[in-house]
């Protein structure tokens, strides 16, 4: 990715100067650094240390430019670092195009940084792309007039199970070591030894574990840092690039993906300076290779004598008529909140225009009581013009985290207020259990909260119209959360997790929610999708939310159930949901991976991966990022919607959609509801196990998010990254540890009416009363399991045993 | 006109135990700090600033100036440091005033720091000289005893605190704002200017740095006054300072003399050049100042001086080498001194120096070939002045002006190894009984 | 082995030795690395004070020692790693009772440096930065130690060593290796690097009014102007 030519994103400030570069007048924003000046006129002045979004550093010396006039009629006598030197008023500037000495200092320059730079470039992952060799080209010698023997080191060395470090190839500009303490916070590589010997190094027992280790890959600009994913894996010219959008997280994270023969070779950040800027998290980097595994399905199966088999299409579809054709609008359609809005769109409409019926919801997880009104009144139908932006957390005053881990959740929100906790004085307050890692990177101040009590604490805050609250998904399980903050005062964004999650709301994946946020319930706004739809009419009966849905496909109260990109394990009753599944009188499931859905189906339908299809993700600011499809393979492979358009064809009800242009087409066509939104949407009730049988231990609150890197299905077959990943650990306070007897590293035991999982205890003592934290999703431990979500009771003792 | 040795800063070395604070007071220390502490801080100032007196740790800016940079209106607190890292080739004069007089330098802080309103001050000193710890932290527990540091002193109501801070052995940590990360408690490497330290400097705030001999230079002047200051020394080059005096000399030492005296008076007073020898080359002020030749004897030892001369007067540091000596085994050595002591920052300096090093061990085992002294002169000026500070113009100064005045010894290179031309056995104060003299460098190993 | 491996120059560089965890750090030396914390405005100004402390008590900076500091500032360890090996004074592995120092920057050099050290090398039987089988030196090459005109100067547990002759140099490590007490010629009885380290990390040992005031060298313009009744001006003579 190029980070050589982009000026920096600014506001346009009222304030400019005018210098003169090469003998071009120019007026350029006061505080402009030269190079960017140069840039802005189409000058480039070689470097390497300077980074757009680093702190300027003046390290490599290789920008150095003449500056005949500072501005004042006086010279500077030297040459200047032009990534280091703002522009003053009236300044002349001449970079090498006109100055005989900047030409030879930077020509010096670059001989100075291949003298000991090996000449590997036809074995080196960078060649080809590499601005080391691409500005000795065009700013240097032929020939060097060095002779001795080049400096060598072991290689490489591994800084982490991701990252490979080749020393020798190293210019020392810093950017990674830069990178990792101003932007990322986790400065777990650093320079070390010094002089011709000083290299980048880590401490021995502590590899570089970040979230964001391959921007460092990225933003190297020589071969020095690889990643163990693409090292010696293509020639950058060998790859076909195409932009996209990551599916990872709500964070609409802008790509570059690279292809190889159909293959994808491996994922760069995007240049997206309102969204991600030129950043984005391991998990969207190196996570994409989770179906390549023996479970890819590529064929659809049938249930036959109780075993899948391989079918036809044709086969397939029959049998899946045949079945939902029985069911009638006996049906409930869940959707993951994983599929672009496109494909979201399509199960909408088949729930409601073909099947008949308003059971259609994403929201594969736990959910929660007052959920649906709020994304009904206050998410739905909302535009990036609308809502808070990365922007916008850039230049807020105070922001409040209420249920929501930025820096585990949704990375780039993370990068974005570190930035202005940083630069702008962005003063960060935690509504949470206790100050997690990324909070401290912050600088945040902690609210500690007992999980479940957050709607108190929202209610204490004093917020005012300047503040920003970001409230994650998982309030809806502490009661009167998200109303507390809809009614705070505050500008507020809802983060959900998943990718598809927005646009699904946008699409009508919500059992209440027509497109465009419609309510069901209003009969003007079923007229107007019926009409548009070109059908008679619409079901005006409440639908059933996803966890009401599987007890009713459980209780034999629902004859089918249409399943596309859920994980069972998700649900707050992951047993409940796998049951659920098993009795449902019918199930149709699409799918790309088996899964322990397709296990349960009678009918699988195999369905593209992400970068086999194209569409739209909106991300949490409602801003569309556009999917597109990567690998064009002669035989694609079927999308959700082309799916359902076959099944709705088969059932003699068409769909009217196929592809995700029209999709989207009618979906924009639709708009949105331009009507005050009313709230009237069947409330959640808590469909829970009993209790009955509480499980020996102290209880205890749980505390509980989704860790960035976890077992998540979509981070399957990448050792390298899940080894980055945080160990799985308990935390408590130091109250609870002590009358556990707890120490640090001794195994306690965290129990739910599900079954109960041992996790290394650490010690925290800022941790709310008794409360114990553990990951959502660590591996072998699906809080699913255990039948238990955030903020409800569990059983905690010390020990690992039954 | 004043005598032509002006012992001010030197005067108590010798008394005994100069270093404790009876013996400083009895010599009439601390004086000074009474008068400052009675006027403002803004006076104080002043008086420097009229006495002439310039930065003695090489780049001779105005001291006073140095102090009414600092704003004042900042409010955070403001910092005095000390830069006691005397680490430059050929400078030690800094060393013997902490070990034998450490409280003319607190006495120096406490009027300084006065000045530039600051509650905390600094000393830097090198790590590899233990008993000026010793010394300068006694002298400092001493100081807080007697009620001169610490709250109220001397029932002014003003308060400073003295930390002794040790440095871990890096000679770049004597720029200043290497010195500023090293005080932070990071790697030594200079830091961007701007922000310049009187407006950013230690944690961000407004910092004084100066230099060990100009802090102590301070009680001094405001004892005696700006003009007694300002009536020593040259038109521009004020006041007395410390000239050090080493190598092939009869007796070398410190020696205190106003500003603008010359080598020749000095060598003459001393007892000149060692017996039998005569001068070949010198610095005036460290291995980082072009050096010099006999022509220059006469060039007054001051900025101006020595600027005239093409180098600079630097920390006055006078190393002498007579005609035994090999100017291109000197430049080799001092040239491994600049590339052990690379930051490693910068490209021209952590890679030039590794170069010059290399080019340079050529000419002195004769191997070079004809064309590397362009080379090499090249290569320095892709250095010079392209670096991040001035640790490598320091490096490339040495070998230009050895160039520039022995050039037919560089040219011997391309034959003639420098241990044939200039047996090093000449050169050394003793008999030397070993083998071949050429334990010159780390080898590759940096 | 496919036989191309690349050769290093630089094997060992870029950490300090992690084989070798021992430590002798307990509750009394945090105490004390919190105390150096306690005297600075800001908690990371101790580190290289606390590095020093760490020598003392290790040897050499330690893995302990690393992650001690790391812990107490709130910093990472390899933040601390980055300040341990950019500084010339922290050891990487143990070395002996007495660190050696002979000054072989160019002037030192000129005037014998460099046979010093060739002398005291071969005495020794070690090279530089190696350590005498029986623990008792280490020896190093050192940069220019400010003090010139004492030239050619050594240096013991980094007290001065003035005006060395092959002479004194022998007589010093003999002395050293008898374990008869030595004097620095401008500082203290010579005690050892680790309680050298020490007094450089703040804890003084009682020595500061060993020695003299000021070496012979040091005293060449005070003796000269005394010799010819040279005063700086009186005050008023400005006036």
């Amino acid at each position: 990715m190029s980070v050589q030519t982009k000026a920096e994103q600014t506001p346009v400030p009222v304030e400019t100067i005018t210098v003169t570069i090469d003998g071009i007048e120019i007026e350029v924003p006061k505080g402009t650094l030269a190079i960017r000046a140069a840039e802005m006129i189409g000058i480039a002045i070689p470097r390497f240390c300077d980074h757009p979004l680093l702190d300027p550093a003046g390290m490599c010396r290789q920008c150095l430019v003449e500056v005949p006039d500072m501005g004042n009629g006086r010279g500077m006598p030297k040459p200047q670092t032009s990534c280091t030197m703002e522009c003053a008023p009236g300044m002349k500037i001449n970079t090498q195009l006109t100055s005989p000495v900047a030409e030879k200092a930077q020509r010096g320059m670059l001989e100075f940084l291949l003298i000991n730079h090996p000449l590997d470039c036809p074995i080196c992952d960078k060649g080809g792309e590499c601005p080391l060799q691409n500005q000795s080209l065009a700013n240097g010698d032929g020939e060097s007039r060095y002779e001795g023997v080049k400096r060598t080191f072991p290689k490489p060395v591994p800084i982490s199970a991701q990252i490979l470090l080749d020393r020798e190839r190293c210019i020392m500009c810093a950017r990674c070591t830069r990178f990792s303490e101003q932007i990322s916070g986790d400065p777990f590589i650093a320079l070390v030894e010094r002089g011709a010997l000083q290299q980048v190094g880590q401490y021995a027992k502590k590899p570089y574990d970040s979230y964001f280790s391959g921007n460092v890959v990225q933003i190297c600009p020589v071969g020095a840092l690889t990643s163990t994913s693409y090292r010696f894996v293509s020639r950058p010219f060998d790859l076909v690039s195409t932009d996209s959008t990551c599916e990872h997280c709500a964070g609409g994270c802008q790509l570059r993906v690279d292809t190889r023969h159909g293959v994808v070779r491996r994922r760069l950040a995007g240049d997206a300076p309102q969204v991600n800027e030129e950043w984005n998290c391991d998990k969207g980097r190196f996570a994409f290779v989770s179906a390549r595994g023996e479970d890819r399905l590529t064929q659809p199966l049938i249930r036959e004598d109780g075993e899948l088999r391989v079918a036809s299409w044709r086969e397939a579809i029959d049998a899946a008529v045949a079945g939902l054709a029985a069911a009638g609008s006996s049906v409930g359609v869940l959707v993951g909140g994983r599929t672009p809005m496109e494909d979201a769109y399509g199960y909408a409409k088949f729930a409601r225009a073909v099947l008949g019926t308003n059971n259609v919801d994403f929201r594969s997880r736990p959910i929660g009581a007052g959920e649906a009104e709020f994304l009904a009144t206050r998410v739905a139908g909302r535009t990036v013009a609308d809502g808070v932006t990365y922007g916008e957390l850039e230049a807020a005053r105070r922001v409040f985290l209420v249920c929501f881990e930025p820096e585990d959740e949704s990375p780039l929100i993370f990068l974005r207020l570190r930035k202005a906790v940083r630069k702008k004085g962005l003063q960060v307050t935690a509504v949470a259990p206790y100050l997690s890692t990324g909070s401290r990177k912050l600088n945040a101040t902690l609210v500690a909260t007992l999980p479940g009590t957050e709607a108190d604490a929202v209610a204490g805050l004093e917020l005012g119209a300047g503040d920003v609250v970001l409230v994650g998904e998982r309030a809806a399980l502490a009661a009167g959360t998200l109303a507390a903050v809809a009614d705070s005062g505050a500008r507020f964004a809802w983060i959900p997790r998943r990718a598809g999650d927005r646009g699904a709301i946008e699409a009508g994946c919500l059992p209440g929610l027509l497109p465009g946020g419609r309510p069901v319930a209003d009969a003007t706004a079923r007229v107007d999708v019926g009409a548009h739809w070109g059908v008679d009419s619409l079901p005006g009966a409440d639908g059933l939310d996803a966890v009401a849905m599987l007890a009713a496909a459980a209780s034999g109260q629902l004859d089918a159930l249409v399943i596309g990109g859920v994980e069972l394990a998700d649900f707050a009753d992951a047993p409940a949901a796998r049951d659920a599944v098993e009795k449902a009188g019918f199930v149709v499931s699409l799918e790309n991976r088996i899964s322990e859905v397709t296990e349960r189906a009678d009918v699988v339908f195999p369905v593209a991966v992400i970068e086999e299809r194209s569409g739209t993700f909106l991300d949490w600011e409602h801003r569309p990022g556009r999917v597109n499809t990567v690998v064009d393979l002669p035989r694609a492979p079927m999308t959700d919607l082309r799916v359902l358009a076959a099944l709705a064809d088969a059932l003699g009800r068409p769909l009217g959609v196929r592809m995700a242009s029209q999709a989207l087409a009618e979906l924009t066509e639709l708009g949105a509801w331009d009507r005050p939104a009313t709230a009237k949407t069947a409330a959640a009730k808590q469909r829970r196990a009993a209790k009955a049988q509480f499980p020996k231990g102290e209880r205890v609150r749980l505390a509980t998010w989704r860790e960035l890197l976890d077992a998540g299905r979509g981070q399957d077959n990448e050792a390298a990254l899940a080894a980055t990943a945080r160990k799985p650990v308990a935390r408590v306070g130091t109250e609870l540890a002590a009358s556990l007897g707890a120490t640090d590293g001794d195994l306690v035991t965290v129990a739910g009416p599900g079954g109960s999982r041992a996790l290394p205890v650490v010690v925290c003592p800022e941790m709310v009363g008794a409360t114990v934290w553990v990951p959502t999703n660590a591996p072998g431990l699906s809080l699913g399991d255990l039948r238990v979500v955030h903020g409800d009771e569990v059983a905690l003792r010390l020990g690992g045993g039954e | 006109m004043s005598d032509t040795l002006t012992p001010v800063l030197t005067a108590n070395w010798g008394t005994d135990k100069s270093w404790t604070l009876k013996a400083y007071r009895a010599a009439g220390g601390y004086a000074a700090v009474g008068k400052a502490l009675k006027q403002t801080p803004a006076e104080v100032t002043g008086i420097v600033k009229d006495s002439g007196l310039r930065g003695r740790g090489g780049a001779g800016f105005p001291t006073g100036m140095k102090w009414s940079f600092v704003p004042q209106d900042n409010p955070n607190p403001k910092y005095l440091v000390v830069n006691a890292d005397e680490s430059e080739p050929g400078t030690c004069k800094d060393i013997p005033l902490l070990l034998a007089s450490p409280h003319t330098l607190i006495e120096g802080m406490i009027i300084s720091a006065y000045a530039i309103n600051c509650h905390t001050a600094f000393v830097y000193i090198r790590g590899e000289v233990l008993h000026v710890h010793r010394r300068m932290q006694q002298a400092v527990a001493e100081a807080y005893a007697a009620g001169l540091l610490g709250a109220d002193i001397l029932g002014s109501g003003y308060d400073l605190d003295i930390i002794v801070h040790a440095g871990a052995g890096a000679y770049i940590c004597g720029e200043e704002t290497a010195l500023l990360d090293s005080l932070e408690g990071m790697r030594g490497q200079p830091r961007l200017r701007p922000p310049f330290p009187a407006v950013a400097g230690l944690y961000a705030s407004p910092t004084v740095i100066n230099n060990v001999e100009s802090i102590a230079s301070v009680p001094a002047i405001i004892n005696n006054g700006a003009a007694w200051f300002a009536g020593m020394g040259t038109e521009k080059s004020n006041g007395m300072t410390i000239y050090s005096l080493s190598g092939h000399v009869a007796r070398p030492g410190q020696i205190e003399a106003p500003m603008g005296i010359t080598l020749r008076q000095l060598l003459e007073l001393t007892g000149g050049v060692r017996e039998g020898h005569k001068l070949k080359f010198w610095t005036p002020g460290g291995s980082s100042t072009p050096i010099l030749t006999a022509e220059h004897l006469d060039v007054p030892l001051d900025y101006e001086g020595m600027a005239g001369a093409g180098t600079m007067l630097g920390t006055k540091a006078l190393q002498i080498f007579d005609e035994t000596t090999s100017v291109v085994r000197t430049t080799l050595r001092w040239n491994e001194f600049y590339k052990h002591e690379s930051c490693g920052k910068c490209t021209p300096c952590r890679e030039g120096t590794w170069w010059l090093v290399q080019l340079l061990r050529d000419f002195e085992a004769g191997r070079a070939v004809e064309g590397d002294i362009e080379k090499l002169l090249d290569m320095c000026d892709n250095i010079g002045g392209r670096s991040f500070c001035a640790l490598a113009d320091g490096a490339v100064a040495c070998v230009t002006s050895a160039v520039r005045y022995f050039r037919s010894e560089f040219e011997a290179g391309y034959t003639t190894p420098a241990w044939e031309l200039f047996p090093y056995e000449r050169s050394a104060l003793f008999p030397v009984r070993t083998k071949q003299l050429v334990t010159s460098g780390e080898g590759a190993d940096a | 082995m496919s036989g191309h491996e690349f050769q290093s120059w630089f094997p060992a560089s870029g950490t300090i030795d992690m084989s070798d965890t021992a430590t002798n750090i307990d509750e009394t030396t945090l105490a004390e690395l919190r105390q150096l914390v306690a005297r600075y405005p800001q908690p990371r100004s101790a580190l290289l004070p606390m590095l020093h402390l760490v020598q003392s008590v290790d040897g050499r900076i330690s893995p302990a020692g690393i992650e001690a500091c790391a812990q107490i500032l709130g910093i990472t360890t390899a933040q601390v790693s980055g300040v341990a090996t950019f500084y010339t004074m922290y050891r990487r592995r143990p070395g002996g009772k007495h660190h050696i120092g002979v000054c072989t920057t160019a002037l030192c050099a000129v005037m014998g440096g460099d046979a010093q050290l060739d002398d005291v090398s071969d005495k020794l039987g070690i090279e530089v930065n190696e350590t005498t089988p029986d623990g008792r030196f280490s020896l190093e090459r050192v940069e220019c130690n400010a003090a010139c005109d004492f030239a050619p100067v050594m240096t013991v547990n980094w007290e001065f060593m003035d005006n060395m002759t092959p002479e004194k140099a022998e007589q010093l490590l003999d002395d050293l290796a008898e374990d008869r007490e030595v004097t620095s010629t401008r500082g203290a009885r010579i005690t050892s690097w680790r309680e050298a380290e020490r007094v450089l990390a703040g804890f003084p040992d009682g020595r500061a009014d060993e020695g003299p005031s000021a070496g012979e060298a040091s005293l060449l313009g005070t003796s000269i102007a005394a010799a010819n009744g040279w005063t700086a001006p009186a005050p008023e003579e400005a006036k």
